[in-house]
């Protein structure tokens, strides 16, 4: 069989560990990220989920291990030698990062309009009617009414700020997203609509996906793979419906037996 | 011909750590294979495994020991010791899933959720779409509920749409569990014409039924499950 790029992961850890000082905050993890491929990562809070979040996308550097990236010139290189350009261009066009907090991911003064076209500038555009277009298409795609694409997303409802911050990040067709609890917040209606949409985009892009969730509905909703994590290290791991129809460790079973069924 | 399927001393078992560590033993040895046109029906009581074994086939549960090879293309792949990327594949374009009950995700119209995975095997939408109207229509889906979300629908429904969606593709294995409960006499029997149909076009497939007429419309092979199961 000959290799094909999308044999070869487009992300992958390879023993990683972050300690902020004496405190551990994930230790020797290890997996890969295919194309089109949407894994994530569960458990409680605290257990190392978030800072294995910010260690992949870059945000912090590792203690120990390293994270690997395949370029689009099919490349596979390792974050802590990319150069500021590199960086730069993987953060503005190529990875997306949907924060829990969308605050954290918009500008909050500035129109909705702008808040998409700012990436679509970032990546070269200068054709005030064709960002202006495409930002209008990118709204009604995540089902924000045209009408309202002059107005700052501090007047926007939560949902509407998080679906906002979706369209920013996918305007320059990323290959991967993070996305750090991208529902938690929400109602659970505003939520049921953001997951069926977040769902849809995914497949149409072919969008791979790394996304931190204690929500164990919304990684069997979204995600192929499973990573459980506890105290900082992958417990177990897995297809999503074998990790929760079949969980092997005690702590993974703890964690699907304490969900209420509908 | 070599089987399409074949399963070799597989086992599995639950080690149950929110009880003390309880280990409930399920099934032990099975074995049986089945070839393309060849419907497996597995028989027992309730509580006997059979629909561990078909989890296991796909690849939701995780098998102690033994091994599952599925025959696909030019290749043999053993489910019991597979990649996770790999069995994703295998779903997408060699085994299929129908269980009695609807995964139903919010939103989504009927026909969509039927022509979904045929839309992942790279079918024009247009084309999916028409396709899933004309499965739906057959299985007595009238067209005023395509555009609805099936959450909302009776248990009935709900059961022919994931039929439908179960259906559609064309899958050299199907697996499937309960396909007919909780229908009526003439949707029962739109559905023994389906298998039938894929029986012709060359599927494999392992199926539970408890109703006596199905089993004797569909079943070639009878596979008595008890032998495998282990008391606990």
């Amino acid at each position: 069989m000959t290799m094909t790029e999308s044999d070869k992961p487009l992300l992958a850890a390879e023993t990683l560990s972050k300690s902020y000082g004496r405190h551990v905050g994930c230790r020797d993890v290890s997996f890969e990220l295919y194309e089109g491929e949407v894994l994530a990562v569960v458990g409680e809070s605290g257990s190392g989920k978030s800072t294995l979040l910010q260690v992949l996308s870059g945000q912090l550097d590792p203690s120990a291990g390293r994270v690997l990236y395949r370029m689009r010139d099919g490349v596979a290189r390792d974050l802590a030698t990319l150069g500021e350009a590199e960086r730069r261009f993987l953060f503005r066009t190529d990875w997306g990062y949907v924060h829990q907090d969308p605050t954290l991911g918009l500008r909050m003064a500035v129109s909705a309009g702008a808040n998409v076209g700012e990436r679509l500038m970032a990546v070269g555009s200068r054709h005030y009617g064709r960002i202006r277009g495409t930002a209008l298409d990118w709204l009604e795609r995540v089902e924000i009414d045209r009408d309202r694409v002059d107005d700052a997303p501090k007047t926007y409802s939560g949902g509407m700020r998080q679906r906002l911050q979706i369209a920013r990040n996918l305007v320059t067709r990323p290959r991967l997203v993070f996305m750090d609890e991208p529902t938690g917040g929400l109602d659970v209606s505003v939520q049921a609509r953001l997951l069926d949409l977040l769902r849809g985009l995914v497949s149409e892009l072919g969008l791979a996906a790394v996304i931190v969730t204690h929500d164990l509905a919304v990684a069997r909703l979204l995600s192929h793979r499973i990573i459980v994590m506890k105290n900082g290290a992958v417990i177990e791991t897995g297809l999503s419906d074998q990790v929760l129809d079949d969980p092997r460790e005690a702590y993974t079973q703890l964690l699907v037996s304490s969900v209420l069924p509908a | 011909m070599p089987a399409v399927l074949e399963i070799v001393q597989a086992s599995k078992s639950f080690t149950m750590y929110l009880q003390d560590g309880l280990r409930l033993p399920v099934v032990a040895g099975v074995a049986f294979s089945v070839h393309a046109g060849e419907c497996v029906v597995l028989a027992g009581p309730s509580g006997a495994g059979k629909s561990s074994i078909l989890k296991m086939i796909f690849g939701s549960y995780r098998c102690d020991a033994g091994r599952i090879l599925l025959r696909h293309a030019d290749a043999v792949t053993d489910i019991a010791a597979a990649e996770p990327r790999r069995i994703l594949t295998l779903r997408k374009d060699t085994m299929g899933y129908v269980s009695q009950f609807l995964r139903a995700v919010p939103r989504v119209p009927c026909l969509d959720v039927v022509a979904e995975p045929l839309i992942g095997q790279q079918v024009a939408r247009d084309e999916a779409r028409a396709v899933a109207g004309a499965l739906l229509h057959r299985l007595n889906i009238p067209q005023r509920l395509w555009p609805v979300p099936p959450v909302t629908f009776s248990g009935g429904e709900q059961q022919r749409v994931n039929i439908a969606r179960g259906f559609l593709p064309d899958m050299p294995i199907l697996l499937l569990d309960e396909p007919t409960a909780s229908l009526d006499a003439a949707n029962r029997a739109v559905v023994v014409d389906l298998i039938a149909a894929k029986k012709k076009q060359g599927a494999a497939i392992v199926a539970i039924v408890h109703d006596d007429d199905v089993r004797r419309a569909i079943a070639d092979t009878i596979v008595d499950v008890s032998k495998f199961s282990v008391a606990a």
